[in-house]
């Protein structure tokens, strides 16, 4: 069974989610509105590594190391300036949290097979938060994505208020 | 004569539950001036604050000489509150108004003629349209101009320049009212009217200071107080206002902590199965997921948060709970405060739960602050589309598309409309470099001050302020155009219970001042936008073929105007929307039915996660199949962004006084008015001010993380650990500019808004306050207020009542007509409310 996997990935994921929040919140902590959601998601996502932890151990954690590279997901390392960096910033955390939230399906359809009541209230707990998660990032995105990429200055320099 | 300043209420006239509240006709005139001297009154309402009481202007030589309120109409039943008595017509009649344009020459603004300023205006436009496209333009205009004037401003900014960025100061006073409206009902839309008081067994008022913002629509209640039975009455409020002192609960939360207390008074009215089990089966949805986000708000937990008693938080809800008929009223309390949209939608769901909504005494005011800022909301000159149309629907877009004639694709509506504070940001960045300000002062209004003034001050920001003074935003501006005001032009007006009056233009405006709409038309005629078949886009001859046209806009929608007409609304009340083939009288209050603008077709808005503003999209919300049902939506209680800590200490709030409105532009210019509330001033209670060594009148320093004011100390009895700042003291009346005293309340006001209304968040930031001077005499605060001196002040210091003396004398008729009732009073002719 490769459950432990996916649950131990899903752990992880959401824990470097969190981080990417933060990393947001403070990079674009001119955009008050990206500030302060960023960082009451990434307590979500705390929030979401925490209840999920006692299932992980439940399960036993992977020591094998043999899950594929490309189901690790990368956070961001650092973030950009300007319009288009905030677009670019909210669309990196929208593929990483995509990248949650499906793994929460994944998890889920899982639980289902195992008839694993306390895996599935975890889940029911927490993938519907994942998903507004997504609906935001897109909002927003969607609401920045004309002014950066069509009237904004394309270079950060010339944003007045860049740090 | 009644001191109106002395009595901002004036005299009771006590009626009984289900009575008709008593006619008092409040008349006003300029000293010396008798009746007998007036050469004509010409009908108008009130544009002071969102209450609209409707007038008649005296009128003599030319120039407006005095107020006297109409019987005969149903929102004030003759009355008129100390703004309107003496700053209506004395607001607009200083010799400080601007007569002729101005732009900015070298750095300074000098005079011009209306060739020159519009050339330059645009001159800018036209080059930026082309070098840089729509989104360089933004707008940013009020809640005080007439329907005609913002409709017009949406067709130029949605069909003519086809930008997003167009918002208005409605943002930061209505904004939440019109987003809870959509997300519990579908559409924006008043639910309830003020003849609610008049039938009702409890009042809830939530962040809402009536007695001070809404002077007049507070003496109704007054008067049912004073009535044989009164109605029960429940207050949230921080402050210990009139309205606090005549609450049978009164709940002085802490500031910012609203939600927690609205889930626990849900959750008491589940716990208690108060609720109307059929109404809420069959006339809404989302019951299982409120009760889950209120399960753990036991009066306890909000107790603890709120730092109010649980018994009162209990007794509020059994008020709620058990009491026949419930009118709630909600305003900037909630509106401008953490959660706004989570909490102001509470207050829906509480009459949802127990079906109290469209019958006599069941209602729910989602007030609004400025007179006009109902319009603004219909007519799309905010973050709204033109007849609460769904920015989300296409076939909405293509029915504004055929009205006017344009291309579809021209009406961005790719995502809603950009929000105030958000267009600011853009001016900062750079991106919007033209930017047109209309009848308001953000240099005064908007949050974090210092901020503001930057951005202002953007080199390559090219700014148009149209006003009628030279105000501290005027100040900053590429071009001023002077604008002529209320009662020098004509167009109407709509009020918070949804009635449409006309105001009619009484006399001639200063030098070449020209209303608004003129100069939006005049700016649409010069950049040539035109129809699909090249004709003028906007071919309006004057107001009324604009409320013309705004009628077929309407047509259909819940906001129908299309039964009302300037002819019916000269000489008789105001007309409630929707007026139309089905109400030819208008409608005293929306859903009696049960059913809600929910269907998806005809929706405003297809709603939001209360939490973080994500969309829901038009395909969640048709999974719903919500078909005319109501929604129950709700929020968990989070804590406010910036708390109290070691460095800033206390919770800081601002708020309203009931002598002036907004920036004072107006009632600045009303000497009784003036003399009441002379000066800023803050608040701190009797507790605070001991430990920190402060006596009445001290100078203090209020300072937060964005700036500071320094102003004298009223010792009020407001909750401890919270300070009050009233926030309509800029700077016009001194330099212009803040120099080394700093007044203005949103000195300290922190940059961020709710997530679904994008309302800025004034009421929570966290301060220090520190003496700097010992007092000179008692602080300039009226002493009539809120802000009355705390009887348990140590030590205190004789503060003079507030009075009017002789400039603050006002007539009051009592009974001078039988009350008007609907629907006879609409409609009828040759009633000039002359007792
Ligand atoms: S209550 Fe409002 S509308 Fe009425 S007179 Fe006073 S300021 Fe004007």
């Amino acid at each position: 069974m490769s459950l432990n996997i996916y649950l131990g990935m899903l752990h992880q994921a959401e824990q470097t989610l969190a981080e990417s929040f933060r990393q947001v919140a403070e990079g674009h902590a001119a955009e008050p509105d990206v500030h302060h959601l960023c960082h009451a998601l990434a307590q979500q996502c705390d929030e979401h590594s925490r209840v999920l932890l006692p299932v992980v151990q439940r399960y036993g954690e992977d020591r094998s190391d043999g899950e594929p590279e490309r189901l690790h997901a990368e956070g961001l390392s650092t973030t950009r300036q300007g319009p288009v960096g905030l677009l670019r910033d909210l669309q990196d955390l929208y593929l990483l949290a995509s990248f949650v939230d499906v793994t929460w399906t994944m998890v889920k359809q899982a639980g289902s097979a195992l008839r694993d009541r306390g895996l599935l209230d975890v889940v029911t707990r927490c993938d519907g938060e994942t998903a507004t998660q997504l609906r935001w990032l897109q909002t927003r995105m969607k609401q920045a994505a004309p002014q950066a990429l069509v009237a904004a200055c394309a270079s950060p320099a010339a944003d007045r208020a860049a740090p | 004569m009644v001191d109106r300043i002395a009595d901002i209420w004036g005299t009771r006239t006590p009626y009984p539950k289900d009575g008709l509240w008593p006619v008092r006709v409040d008349q006003a005139l300029q000293e010396g001036v008798t009746e007998a001297d007036v050469d004509r009154w010409v009908q108008s309402a009130c544009v002071l604050c969102s209450n609209g009481c409707a007038c008649d202007i005296a009128v003599k030589d030319g120039a407006m000489v005095g107020i006297r309120g109409r019987a005969g109409d149903l929102v004030n039943h003759g009355r008129m509150g100390p703004k309107g008595l003496f700053a209506s017509w004395q607001g607009v009649s200083s010799g400080e108004r601007l007569q002729r344009p101005l732009i900015r020459e070298h750095g300074r603004l000098v005079e011009c003629d209306w060739d020159t300023a519009m050339d330059r205006i645009t001159e800018r436009s036209r080059q930026l349209l082309h070098d840089r496209g729509p989104l360089s333009h933004g707008f940013y205009t009020s809640g005080q101009l007439f329907l005609e004037e913002y409709y017009a401003l949406a067709v130029i900014g949605k069909a003519g320049i086809g930008t997003p960025h167009m918002d208005g100061n409605t943002r930061l006073c209505t904004a939440t009212a019109a987003a809870a409206l959509k997300e519990s009902f579908g559409a924006d839309g008043q639910p309830g009217d003020y003849t609610d008081i008049d039938s009702c067994d409890a009042i809830f008022l939530y962040g809402h200071n009536m007695a001070e913002t809404q002077t007049v629509l507070w003496s109704r209640v007054l008067d049912r107080i004073a009535g044989p039975d009164r109605p029960r009455l429940v207050c949230v409020d921080p402050r210990d206002t009139e309205v606090a002192r005549y609450a049978d609960v009164h709940l002085a939360v802490r500031p910012g902590t609203n939600l927690a207390l609205m889930n626990a008074l849900v959750r008491e009215i589940l716990a208690n199965g108060w609720l109307d089990e059929a109404y809420v089966r069959d006339h809404t949805l989302g019951l299982d997921e409120l009760r889950a986000t209120v399960e753990p708000w036991t009066a306890e937990a909000a107790a603890a948060i709120c730092d109010v008693p649980a018994a009162d938080i209990r007794e509020a809800a059994r008020i709620f709970g058990t009491s026949g008929r419930v009118l709630s009223t909600v305003l900037q309390g909630f509106y401008q405060s953490a959660q706004a949209t989570a909490s102001s939608c509470q207050v829906n769901n509480l009459h949802l739960l127990r079906g109290l909504l469209g019958r006599p005494g069941c209602g729910i005011l989602q007030m609004n602050g400025q007179p006009t800022a109902q319009n603004n909301r219909e007519c799309g000159a905010d973050g709204d589309l033109p007849g609460f149309r769904n920015w989300e629907n296409p076939e909405h877009i293509d029915e504004l598309a055929r009205l006017w004639n344009v291309d579809p694709l021209t009406i961005p509506h790719w995502s809603p409309p950009t929000h105030a504070m958000q267009i600011f940001r853009y001016a900062e960045q750079g991106s919007i470099e033209f930017l047109w300000i209309s009848a308001t002062n953000p240099a005064v209004s908007m949050p974090d001050l210092p901020r503001i003034r930057n951005i202002l001050a953007t080199p390559g920001l090219f700014l148009v302020v149209q006003d009628l003074y030279l105000t501290e935003t005027a100040l900053a501006a590429d071009v001023v155009l002077p604008a002529a005001g209320w009662g020098e032009k004509t167009g109407t007006f709509t009020n918070v219970n949804r009635t449409v009056h006309l105001s009619d233009k009484a006399v001639e405006p200063p030098g070449e001042a020209r209303s608004d709409l003129e100069i939006f038309l005049d700016y649409a005629r010069r950049m040539e936008f035109t129809t699909l078949e090249g004709g003028p886009l906007l071919s309006w001859a004057g107001p009324e073929d604009g409320f013309e046209a705004w009628k077929e806009c309407s047509r259909g929608r819940p906001c129908d105007y299309t039964g009302v007409s300037y002819e019916r609304l000269r000489g008789g009340s105001g007309i409630p929307w929707p007026c139309n083939d089905e109400n030819p009288d208008g409608r005293v209050r929306l859903y009696g039915d049960g059913v809600f603008p929910t269907d998806p077709e005809y929706c405003e808005s297809y709603g939001h996660d209360l939490l973080t503003g994500a969309t829901v999209g038009p395909e969640a919300f048709r999974a719903r199949a919500p078909s005319g049902r109501a929604i129950l939506k709700a929020a968990d209680y989070h804590p406010p962004h910036e708390e109290p800590d070691r460095e800033y200490p206390l919770r800081y709030t601002t708020g309203r006084t009931a002598y002036h409105f907004h920036t004072r532009t107006k009632t600045g210019r009303s000497r009784p008015l003036t003399r009441a509330a002379p000066s800023a001033w803050v608040e701190l209670s009797p507790h605070d001010a001991g430990r920190l060594g402060i006596g009445e009148g001290d100078l203090v320093r209020v300072t937060s993380r964005r700036g500071r004011i320094e102003v004298p100390a009223r010792i009020s009895d407001i909750r401890s650990g919270t300070i009050f700042a009233p926030f309509h003291y800029g700077y016009w009346d001194r330099d212009g500019s803040p120099g080394e005293q700093p007044t203005a309340a949103n000195e300290l006001t922190i940059t961020e808004w709710d997530p679904v209304s994008k309302q800025p968040v004034f009421k929570n930031a966290a301060v220090k306050v520190e003496k700097i001077g010992d007092a000179t005499g008692p602080a300039p605060a009226p002493s009539t207020t809120a802000s009355r001196p705390s009887a348990a002040a140590a030590g205190p210091r004789s503060v003079q009542p507030t009075a009017g003396g002789r400039q603050g004398q006002a007539t009051e008729w009592v009974g001078a007509a039988p009350p008007p009732r609907f629907p006879e009073a609409i409609g009828r002719s040759g009633q000039d409310g002359r007792p």
